[in-house]
């Protein structure tokens, strides 16, 4: 059952083969087993998680329940679900039970899930490593010694060591593709604005957009069907009518022209990635795509420009942690601005610190045209980079990381370095446009390697189809690690 | 460019950030790293190019001027670190 995929464990459950709350069961054990050693989850409540089992399983009587009615599911600590401790990996919101659910935890209790728990994260999604968050760093279940990725590397491994059936992340700069990949799975960030921010704690709002983390792209888009919708309650929502994200899956790939970006096979890649990553390009000429030569000549700058736009964003969004009306208030303070100025001091990690500094140095008075302003045109010469690509090819392709994962430690002292790993995946957002990661094999050390694909804004279902389609031809996706 | 230790110091105070001893010198150091990563923009000529604030061009929804929300502040405030009479405790700012 841990290595069942959705639909599988739909039928068994309609089926009556095993309840919501035995499912659910099953994982809690994994999770109190094995969860010391990875670190994925920062709060279970297995009370909690058991009525909910035992409401679906009601529901599913009442013959009520629908596609992911009774399934266990873990969130990313960054959504907020109510009387559920929701931290987003900081001290800062340590002692915060929100008093109110995210739309998308609205959607998957309307759909029925049942929540496991609240998944590791770096600290307000600042990292591509999960070693900025407060809770301490998330183990890969591949090997221990490596990182699971970031920023949503908890609901990486939690899906990675079958600790849930699927999970939900959240992707500013690559926060869902890089630890998909690292850690072996699939996962999906959306076009942005098809899926609603609100609940979840913002970092930087032009660029943040939630979606699925789970074992395969037919997974993916059953997810996706339930957390995708307009909100009102959300500005930057898009009003469009409903779809159905696996309604292509099993359409043949003949004619299909993948662009691959010359700038993803440059310099910097690391050879076992791009081995892996060429081999599953030729598997989909097997599959019948054609391949065609593309160009982001921009791409370069996206890391300097994520780096002046995101920071900016989140010095703003941040502004709200003030210790007056939730969250960490310093013990001893003097005045009003004393109070500000420790209860951020102390609840605020370096990571988070130094981009609320940047951002604030970047939006100040004479920095502003020469910083933000330059970032935002270079923002505006990126996307139409993928537009002029996008006349020539369907979906585009490379890797998701420039390496497998790297060792717990290695870039956590070098933010730069840190930073350029994300190389492959910023432009993306910066763009707004949807992109996931596939497992495509194994590169140094037996860790796994991702393909990257990226499709034309709304080309969700097309990514998934080709995704699906290389899936059941391969069998990455099934690898699971040892435990 | 390189960030001075006053102007440091004065971004986080606009930030409303407290600085360990030594802490200033050290971020000094980190942003001035990060800053040579930035400037790699300042090369590119983008004359004539609109700056994006944003995914997708659409323009903000407007919705009828109603109440929506009720009045939610005794869930809102028990997570609230002071409050008192309904209010939101903090030091005295007016003598």
């Amino acid at each position: 059952m841990i290595n069942a995929s959705l639909k599988e464990l739909a039928a068994a459950l309609a089926a009556k083969q095993l309840s919501s709350v035995e499912l659910a069961t099953l994982f809690l054990e994994r999770i109190a087993r094995l969860n010391p050693a990875l670190n994925a989850f920062i709060t279970v409540d297995t009370e909690k998680t058991l009525t909910m089992a035992r409401a679906a399983d009601a529901r599913l009587a009442r013959g009520e329940g629908g596609p992911l009615t009774g399934i266990p599911i873990a969130h990313k600590d960054i959504f907020c679900a109510e009387g559920w401790l929701t931290t987003c990996g900081s001290k800062m919101l340590s002692n915060f039970i929100s008093p109110y659910d995210a739309t998308v935890i609205e959607r998957f209790k309307a759909a029925g899930t049942v929540t496991l728990g609240k998944t590791n994260m770096d600290e307000f999604a600042m990292g591509s490593s999960n070693e900025t968050s407060f809770y301490g760093p998330v183990k890969n279940p591949w090997d221990g010694a490596a990182v699971s990725g970031g920023s949503s590397g908890g609901s990486a491994a939690a899906v990675s060591a079958r600790l849930t059936s699927a999970a939900t992340g959240t992707d500013t700069g690559g926060s869902i593709r890089q630890p998909a990949a690292l850690c072996g799975l699939t996962g999906l960030k959306p076009t942005y604005g098809v899926v609603s921010r609100y609940g979840m704690i913002a970092f930087a709002s032009s660029l943040d957009q939630a979606g699925p983390m789970a074992k395969s792209a037919e997974d993916c888009a059953l997810m996706l069907n339930a957390m995708a919708g307009f909100d009102a309650r959300d500005s930057t929502s898009l009003e469009r009518p409903a779809e159905d994200y696996a309604r292509d899956l099993d359409k043949p790939l003949a004619g299909l022209k993948i662009g691959l970006p010359q700038e993803f096979f440059a310099e910097g890649l690391s050879a076992d990635v791009a081995q892996a990553v060429e081999a599953a390009i030729a598997a989909y000429r097997t599959l019948g795509a054609t391949t065609v030569d593309i160009s982001l000549p921009n791409m370069k700058l996206s890391v300097p420009a994520y780096y002046v736009i995101a920071p900016a964003e989140a010095s703003s969004n941040l502004s709200r942690f003030d210790g007056v009306r939730y969250g960490w208030r310093a013990p001893h303070y003097g005045d009003l601005a004393d109070m500000y100025c420790k209860s951020r001091a102390q609840g605020f990690g370096a990571e988070v610190k130094r981009r609320i500094l940047i951002g604030t140095y970047v939006l100040s008075h004479g920095y502003y045209d020469a910083y933000y302003l330059q970032a935002q045109r270079i923002r505006r010469l990126i996307a139409r980079d993928f537009v002029e690509a996008f006349k020539s090819c369907d979906l585009i392709m490379g890797p998701t990381s420039p390496s497998v994962a790297f060792d717990l430690g290695d870039k956590a002292g070098d933010p730069v370095q840190m930073y350029l790993s994300d190389i492959y995946t910023i432009a993306v957002n910066l763009a707004g446009l949807p992109g996931m990661s596939i497992p495509c094999g194994f590169g140094l050390q037996g860790r796994p390697v991702g393909l990257q694909i990226i499709g034309d804004y709304f080309g969700e279902a097309r990514m998934l189809n080709a995704a699906h389609r290389y899936q059941l031809a391969s069998d990455w996706h099934r690898r699971a690690p040892a435990q | 460019m390189s960030l001075s230790l006053d102007q440091v110091q004065r971004i986080a105070e606009l930030a409303r950030i407290e600085f360990a001893p030594g802490e200033a010198e050290q971020t000094r150091n980190q942003l001035n790293g990060i800053f040579v990563l930035i400037e790699e923009m300042q090369a590119v000529d983008t004359a004539g190019v609109a700056p994006m604030a944003h995914a997708q061009d659409v323009a903000q929804r407007l919705r009828e001027d109603r109440v929506t929300e009720t009045d939610q502040h005794v869930a809102f405030q028990k997570i609230a670190p002071e409050v008192g009479a309904g209010l939101y405790l903090v030091p005295k700012v007016i003598e």
